[in-house]
């Protein structure tokens, strides 16, 4: 219980410093690594909930299905959005999300 | 619940792998691509229509994928409103795929950048197809960590599409558009999590029968709703969605406005009135209706506000969007499924109304080059089809009747009368008077003749950047008038929906 108990809290922890880090830093790559560490924490907490102590029974499978799941997903996702966070550097004049000129849009680049 | 249970394919797996398959063949093959995705999109109605007659016949139906009996496998399931979301989905898709046909076309017709526009019309089809079948499972599913599945599938579809346009604009609108839909899943998962510690079960129907008696299950309803409620731009969380609408290709525009932000509103809808029932209490409620109120007016005003004809639309789905959760106060008093037919009404008839609103901003803007609200004079002479298709979407969109709009803000407002809760109606009231002065001012815009105008000095425009939006506008004002039908659907063989609001709510 108090293995289980430690490791949720580690991954909750996690999850509330990828947070802090993806609302209070602008950069994207921060950002990105920002979502890679919460994804982790949740991780954590999942495989935490499968752990039963030995000789206390089978382990639970479907968490670890989850987290499989998961970290493909986030895989994917990372690659994806690192992509963009490129694109964004190269096509553009504008500044990095989070500094001046945040989310402007300007006249006439609708298409 | 009692629904027949299936065990042997059937065709329920149609809506959600058939648009998946079309997706990876066209993005490997080169040719007749288009021919592709209208199969997709013909079979995926043909599918959704056969499984509507099956529901109207034995009721709601649970198929196991591969044999696989929850708590295990994995289940989709229909019955009323996913099949009518899942209705929406495929004629909507349908007419996106077609107008999509005549956007690209017009565009590659441009020699200057044609390359670059062949060169987006490629990506375009395998990114719809995907996000078509991660929309479809998403409505089918019933294990809640597919849910979690479809929602990134849809996530990673929606950003990508929204960042086919190139401009950097986009680019920026997308990558904050990913990333907000990243902290939205991420949180739905640990919901998820929790419900998983606290319950050790996934599938929807086995969580309902669970007692919500711990404190787990609280904290995963509220961590799940933050999740959701992002994703589907809810004031305050609004601020990612218009700069994402509104610099995207027109036909992404519309897949995004009229499709992707229903389906996180519609998981969200069915985890608040199926499963956790038990656990809603009146001031949650009162939250999210002071929420929708507020995206209502603050959505209206903003919309007025804009000189763009796309940014004024994407801000009017931040205004429609409120009144999906201005119906949620209501609930609790009803005692029936009221609610559920206001909030699929007026999903419905937003979907249709909505897309065919920026299909007509995308004509426009092929047309004249840009979408300067001032400066759109004239059109009325050249595209009079379109022109018409705004005025209807527009009355759909103000809740003039016999529109579905009307229906639906029609039951809203008895509901919130019969419920003397009568600061709702007041705000369904003002709402749809502030949608139609941003309707109108566009309007007004279109009938105005210059002087010296000349209509023939450009090309008519194809028939398919043109009809498919007139026939959704006619769709969403004659939602109305065959109100009944849907209504019929969403009530069949659902029981348990009647015994959720009578018994259920506390």
């Amino acid at each position: 219980m108090i293995t289980t108990l430690l490791y949720s809290m580690t991954g909750l922890l996690l999850f509330a410093m990828g947070f802090f880090t993806l609302i209070v830093h602008s950069h994207p790559l921060r950002k990105i690594l920002a979502v890679n560490v919460m994804s982790t924490g949740v991780f954590l907490i999942l495989v935490a909930t499968a752990y039963k102590p030995l000789g206390m029974g089978q382990i639970d499978p479907v968490p670890h299905a989850m987290v499989l799941t998961g970290i493909v997903v986030s895989v994917s996702v990372t690659a994806l959005a690192l992509l963009l966070a490129c694109r964004v550097q190269e096509t553009s004049n504008l500044d990095l999300p989070g500094r001046k000129k945040q989310g402007r849009i300007p006249e006439e680049s609708g298409q | 619940m009692t629904s027949l249970q299936l065990t042997s394919p059937s065709w329920m797996i149609i809506p959600v792998i058939l648009p998946l398959i079309a997706g990876l063949l066209s993005f490997l093959l080169n040719r007749g691509i288009f021919a592709i995705a209208l199969t997709a999109a013909l079979a995926n109605l043909l599918a959704v229509s056969i499984l509507t007659c099956q529901l109207l016949s034995y009721g709601p139906m649970r198929c196991h994928m591969g044999g696989w009996q929850p708590p295990l496998g994995i289940t989709l399931r229909t019955d009323g409103p996913a099949l009518l979301m899942l209705l929406m989905t495929a004629v909507t898709g349908l007419a996106i795929t077609l107008y999509a046909r005549g956007y690209f076309s017009y565009r590659i017709l441009d020699p200057k950048r044609a390359s670059q526009h062949q060169h987006q019309q490629r990506y375009f089809w395998p990114l719809w197809l995907l996000l078509l079948a991660g929309l479809n499972g998403l409505f089918l599913s019933s294990d809640i960590f597919n849910l979690y599945v479809t929602l990134e599938l849809i996530a990673i579809a929606a950003a990508s599409l929204a960042a086919l346009s190139g401009k950097p604009a986009s680019q920026l609108a997308s990558f904050r558009y990913l990333l907000v839909n990243l902290l939205g899943s991420i949180t739905f998962l640990l919901g998820v999590v929790f419900l998983y510690k606290s319950c050790r079960v996934l599938d929807l129907d086995l969580l309902h029968n669970v007692p919500m008696n711990k404190p787990g299950i609280s904290a995963a309803l509220a961590l799940m709703s933050v999740g959701l409620l992002l994703k589907t731009a809810l004031v305050p969380l609004h601020f990612w969605l218009p700069p994402a609408h509104a610099n995207a290709l027109a036909p992404v525009s519309i897949i995004l406005s009229a499709l992707v932000v229903k389906g996180s509103f519609y998981l969200l809808f069915r985890l608040w009135f199926e499963v956790f029932a038990q656990l809603i209490t009146t001031p949650a409620l009162n939250v999210m209706g002071t929420l929708g109120a507020v995206a209502i007016l603050w959505g209206a005003i903003q919309a007025m506000r804009q000189h763009r004809l796309k940014l004024m639309i994407a801000y009017s789905t931040v205004s429609q969007l409120g009144y999906l959760f201005i119906a949620f106060p209501l609930a609790r008093i009803d005692g029936s499924t009221q609610v559920w037919s206001i909030v699929i009404f007026m999903a419905m008839a937003h979907a249709c109304a909505k897309s065919a609103m920026f299909m007509v901003a995308g004509t426009v803007f092929l047309h004249l080059g840009h979408d300067r609200i001032n400066d759109l004079t004239g059109i009325r002479a050249n595209l009079p089809i379109t022109v018409l298709a705004y005025g209807i979407a527009g009355v759909s969109l103000m809740g003039l009747p016999p529109s579905g709009g009307f229906i639906a803000k029609w039951l809203l407002l008895s509901s919130a009368l019969a419920s003397s809760q009568w600061w709702w109606a007041l705000v369904v009231i003002i709402g749809s008077l502030l949608a139609m002065t941003y309707v109108f001012r566009v309007m007004s815009r279109f009938f105005v003749i210059p002087e010296g105008y000349s209509s023939a000095k450009s090309t008519p425009p194809s028939p398919l950047l043109e009809w498919p939006a007139l026939v959704l506008a006619m769709i969403s004002l004659f939602l109305g008038l065959a109100a009944s039908w849907p209504l019929y659907i969403l009530s069949t063989g659902n029981p348990a929906l009647a015994q959720v609001f009578s018994g259920g709510l506390p």
